[in-house]
């Protein structure tokens, strides 16, 4: 390794070990005497639960305990939260139906937990869970959330009547209305967005131990905020009281929101081990994920854009219906609501809208925030919008766009957002021109002596990350802070341990938070450690999610860092006897500007251990810790061009070309920041081409495997063509505005505007896969005959 | 995964006879159906007899015209090897295309063809070229072999030795995947014979396992092009319908595979 700050394609420190398959997972994780759960799962997707005979599996070999939700409940287990309060528009708060880890009356998805076995093997534990046998009165169910709302459908909860959670909106009404009524031209679509399973190459696991002479628990699971984990855990479902529980999220392979949250299974585990006296383990299978991670999107929506005869957008009329699922998942309501409707305005000056979202439970998984979390569902509905509007008003679609774009900041929407900085023809100009924009046409005609259709699509999508400041969020009803901390800690021979509080499980943590230090001090990358996941040695901290760990997570470490930097470069002046405002570090060395005097860092680490001559007054040792909470959310945004070619004969799409111009702030590694748009830009095409989750009318789900539920694969996706065009966030030291997700909400509007275009006709529902485009191509050349 | 008892069987009498004794006994080849299934607990054998070791059930050998294959060759060792290439060169590239490398590497012809899935490739090609499939007990025309969905005239304890493979002067298959499974949502192999006999076999579309297309085979032996194929499709009604593809899509994608097909043969 080298020196490698900021700016350097530094090549992952963590990639070793997961390449030579020597990551630590919460499966590779063992405690003596273990024993295995396995849950026994309703087979129904609404059913009262009758009669749990557990006596057959009692007496099979290794079986220690079969436990179920009466037990649960006997022992005081509180029911899964909700944390994210949300008042319907008549001021009422959400309707939340209780959730029990194990479910004793009445099962509402597919797969939900209704006891649990523990035993010697995972083996004997499958086994014997097959042979409890329950008794279920099967009632009729509703998996849409349009018919979930209908008079007459199955009532889930006794809490939410109709089904209906919260009916909440945003924005002005009256002055939306008022624009529409003097609109020379209204654009109305319809739009569905399709429900996701993440999919996380590791699925969830947990390992739970509790020792009786201490009263502690430790409990090792796949979490991407293990202290968020932690306080859950305690303050709302009584397992333990903090300080007797760690909780430590070693190596996690992959979340994508999934892991945000605290299943039943997990915390099945922690009680169980207790109960049974011994430490327990269970390991998700590929089905139970199917099953029971939860599930993302789901929304149906109606919209409608006002312009005025000079194309300029007047006002935006939305109406959603969210699908939350059975229960409500830990973020299940700011998804659809706060991290959704905050984004209807995009990259452009609307003066007035109007959002209306009705949040309802229906006999499915879970629903909750998934890669992007309610910024997708936005960037969809307002880049479809945009397109279709321009298709309709006969102007290209870029300059559509750019006649409505933002260019004065900060500005002001009319949906809470306050947008700080951003240059959206920059990277509009640098999409098209690294697309050959202006060349599709021939290209175009090329294709079609070909027998192909080629069309191309545009998506200016806006991303609202690192969510804060915690009072705001507070305000409209989150029930954490969205803070994050960091502690460095110089060891006495000047190595550095920075403890983050945000959490890595993909995101290359351990390299770019290295690079800020590598910058700092002039050391080494591997001079330095990032320490995460473990709440006995990390301070308290919110996790990673919805691009966080770079702008609220680093910008706690430069905090501390400042601080770092403060007190070595006291200790220096002191040394060498010179003015604090004269030392200077340049390269691992601390110097006196204008002389030859140094010290090393080193040297400098050990003097702050040694103390044998500190300035007067001064404490020994060289730690800092900082929390840093942000006083907005970053604006990352940016232009995708997408460009398809499809078979008329089969309706089978091909990506041809797709090039993405992001603004992310200032990047640190561009080699992952690339990576993670890659990864995003695959998600969201396999939204666009390739996912759904699909249930048939009585609840169960069709696409419960990887032989139905389609996943994109290599050849499914072209090479990208990426490039960023750097407006720095004003909003935090680094200048970060955040990647994580961009990718995976401005792609999916890019590929459906493409295969519109080449179709033309509109009329097409993600995913588009081929036979549905087949049939669009059809009717197309049906009407085109005609 | 229940508990099963493994055995590996040295000869294919062996095999047969351990298959006999069994409680619930069956054949394990590849084990690229099987053990998924039996992973997820849908299966649950008492025992399982392993072929993949016997020498006499491996392996391309020339047959007449044609080529005979042991059951337990892999799906790789099909398409890459010399004599199916030049001679079958349609069944060749089926095999090129089955599910990926490492299913290539472990799934056999013997255990394809026993499964008999609707969506397999295999069967396709069987029935077009006018295939022997050849067992410890007998030879069966591949089409008195596959019986239905799932189904073949396999009895409890007969296990597949190899598949006779007659010459033929064209072969080609085209495939449309399944986006989700790669398996076939309409497979199309053509055959013109060495007699000159044109055969036309569909998989992945027919509720009933793979089909012959008359109408399709009628018109190629007058006219081998791909237009002669192109106005004809299969009856929907007789086509399977599902989450990835209706009836009427899958109709339409025989008849795009067929002229497909047509044309990569020459
Ligand atoms: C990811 C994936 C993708 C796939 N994609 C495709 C695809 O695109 N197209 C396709 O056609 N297939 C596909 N397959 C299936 C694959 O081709 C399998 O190899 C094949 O279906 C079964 O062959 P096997 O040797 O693995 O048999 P096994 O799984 O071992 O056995 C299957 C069945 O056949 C029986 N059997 C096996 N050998 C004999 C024998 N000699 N005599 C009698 N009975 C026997 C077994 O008892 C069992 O009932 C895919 C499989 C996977 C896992």
């Amino acid at each position: 390794m080298a020196v490698e700050g900021i700016g350097a394609r530094a090549l992952r420190k963590e990639d070793k070990r997961f390449i030579t398959g020597k990551g630590k997972y919460t499966d590779d994780m063992t405690m003596p005497g273990m024993g295995y759960a396995a849950f026994v799962r309703s087979p129904h997707a609404h059913a009262k639960v009758t009669g749990i005979d557990a006596a057959a599996a009692l007496a099979m070999p290794g079986v220690d305990a079969v436990l179920t939700g009466d037990q649960l409940v006997g022992d005081g287990i509180g029911n899964l939260i909700c944390g994210w309060m949300i008042h319907s528009k008549d001021g009422t708060p959400m309707k939340m139906g209780g959730w029990r880890a194990l479910e004793p009356e009445i099962v509402r998805h597919v797969g939900q937990a209704v006891a649990v076995v523990i035993a010697d093997t995972q083996a004997q534990a499958r086994d014997a869970a097959d042979a409890v046998v329950v008794d279920y009165e099967e009632l009729d169910a509703v998996v849409d959330p349009l018919d979930a709302l209908k008079d007459g459908a199955p009532q889930l909860h006794p809490e939410a009547e109709g089904n209906l959670i919260f009916d909440w909106e945003i924005g002005d009404e009256a002055a939306t209305n008022e624009a529409f009524e003097k609109a020379a031209h209204v654009t109305k679509m319809e739009i569905h967005n399709n429900r996701l399973v993440p999919n996380p190459m590791e699925p969830r696991a947990a390992l739970a131990g509790y020792d009786d002479a201490e009263e502690h628990y430790t409990l090792y699971t796949t979490s991407q905020n293990p202290h968020v984990a932690r306080l859950v855990l305690s303050a709302f479902y009584a397992v333990a009281p903090e300080h007797k529980l760690r909780v430590i999220a070693p190596d996690v392979g992959g979340g994508f929101g999934s892991k945000i949250y605290i299943y039943p299974e997990e915390m099945v585990c922690l009680w169980a081990s207790k109960r049974v006296g011994r430490p327990v383990k269970w390991v998700s299978d590929r089905t139970e994920a199917f099953l029971t991670d939860a599930h993302g999107r789901d929304h149906r929506s109606e919209a409608e854009l006002a312009l005025d005869a000079d194309n300029k957008i007047l006002g935006f009329r939305v109406k959603t219906v969210a699908n939350i699922g059975a229960y409500m998942s830990l973020f299940s309501s700011s998804v659809p609501t706060y991290l959704y409707a905050t984004l209807l305005s995009g990259q452009y000056d609307i003066p007035a809208i109007h959002a209306n979202v009705k949040a309802v439970y229906t006999n499915t998984t879970p629903v909750d925030a998934y890669r992007g979390a309610g910024r997708p569902e936005a960037t969809y509905l307002v880049e479809r919008m945009m397109e279709t509007a321009s298709r309709e008003v006969g102007l290209s679609p870029a300059e559509f766009r750019r006649k409505n774009f933002i260019r004065a900041f900060p500005h002001q929407t009319p949906v809470i957002m306050c947008y700080d900085a951003g240059d959206y023809d920059a990277t509009l100009d640098a999409a098209l021109k690294a697309a050959d924009y202006d060349g599709f046409a021939a290209r175009k005609a090329e294709a079609a002596s070909r027998g192909k259709l080629r069309g191309i699509g545009l998506s200016c999508y806006i991303e609202a990350c690192g969510i804060a400041p915690s009072a705001a969020v507070g305000s409209l009803g989150a029930g954490v802070g969205l803070w994050e901390s960091a502690e460095v800690r110089v060891n006495p021979v000047g190595t550095i341990e920075v403890l983050t509080g945000s959490h890595s499980h993909g995101q290359g943590h351990e390299t770019t938070f290295a690079q800020l230090i590598s910058e700092r001090f002039g050391l080494d990358t591997d001079s330095v450690s990032i320490v995460h996941g473990d709440t006995d040695k990390v301070q308290f901290g919110m996790g990673t999610y919805g691009s966080r760990s770079g702008a609220v997570g680093m910008s706690a470490i430069v905090k501390a860092l400042d601080k770092v930097e403060s007190k070595a470069k006291k200790i220096a002046a002191h040394l060498m006897e010179a003015a604090e405002g004269d030392i200077q570090i340049e390269g691992g060395e601390l110097k006196v500007a204008g002389t030859d005097k140094k010290l090393t860092f080193t040297e400098v680490a050990l003097a702050a251990y040694t103390a044998h001559n500190l300035p007067e007054g001064m404490e020994p040792g060289l730690k800092e810790g900082a929390f840093y909470d942000p006083t907005n959310f970053t604006f990352p945004a940016g232009t995708y061009v997408c460009e398809v070619e499809i078979d008329p004969e089969t309706g089978k799409t091909e990506i041809v070309n797709f090039t993405a111009a992001d603004d992310f702030g200032k990047i640190i590694n561009p080699m992952i920041v690339e990576g993670q748009v890659h990864g995003g830009i695959t998600q969201g095409i396999g939204q666009a081409l390739l996912e759904n989750a699909a249930y048939d009318e009585g609840g169960q789900l069709l696409t419960a495997s990887y032989m139905d539920y389609t996943m994109p694969r290599a050849d499914d996706v072209p090479s990208y063509q990426l490039s960023t065009h750097v407006t720095e966030c004003p909003g935090n030291p680094l200048g970060m505005k955040g990647c994580g997700e961009a990718g995976a909400l401005g792609s999916p509007p890019a590929v459906i505007n493409a295969i519109t275009d080449a179709l033309g006709a509109n009329a097409l529902t993600m995913p588009a896969t081929p036979e549905r485009v087949w049939a669009l191509a059809q009717s197309g050349m049906k009407q085109a005959a005609e | 995964m229940y508990e099963t008892t493994y055995h590996r069987a040295g000869s294919a009498a062996e095999a047969a006879d351990l298959l006999a004794k069994a409680d619930d006994g069956k054949i394990l080849g590849g084990g690229q159906t099987l053990l998924p299934t039996m992973k997820q607990r849908l299966a649950a054998p008492s025992d399982l007899v392993d072929v993949t070791q016997i020498a006499e059930m491996k392996g391309i050998c020339a047959d007449g015209e044609g080529v005979a294959i042991g059951a337990a060759t892999t799906h790789a060792e099909v398409a890459s090897n010399h004599l199916v290439k030049s001679k079958l060169p349609g069944l060749a590239s089926l095999a090129g295309g089955i599910g990926d490398p490492a299913v290539r590497h472990m799934g056999t012809i013997g255990g394809s063809i026993a499964n008999n899935d609707p969506a397999a490739d295999y069967p396709s090609a069987l029935v077009a070229l006018g295939a022997t499939v050849v067992t410890n007990k007998r030879e069966l025309s591949s089409e008195d072999f596959f019986t239905g969905m799932f189904e073949t005239a396999l009895e409890e304890d007969e296990v597949v030795q190899s598949v006779k493979f007659p010459g033929a002067q064209k072969s080609a298959y085209a495939k449309y995947p399944n986006p989700a499974s790669r398996y076939a949502m309409a497979g199309v192999f053509v055959a013109q014979g060495s007699d000159g006999a044109v055969k036309v076999a569909v998989t992945g579309a027919g509720q009933d396992g793979v089909f012959r297309m008359n109408d399709m085979e009628a018109a190629l032996g007058s006219n081998w092009s791909a237009d002669a194929v192109s106005g004809i499709a299969p009856n929907a009604d007789d086509l399977l319908s599902d989450l990835h593809g209706s009836a009427a899509y899958r109709a339409n994608l025989v008849t795009v595979m067929a002229k497909r097909a047509v044309a990569a043969a020459g």
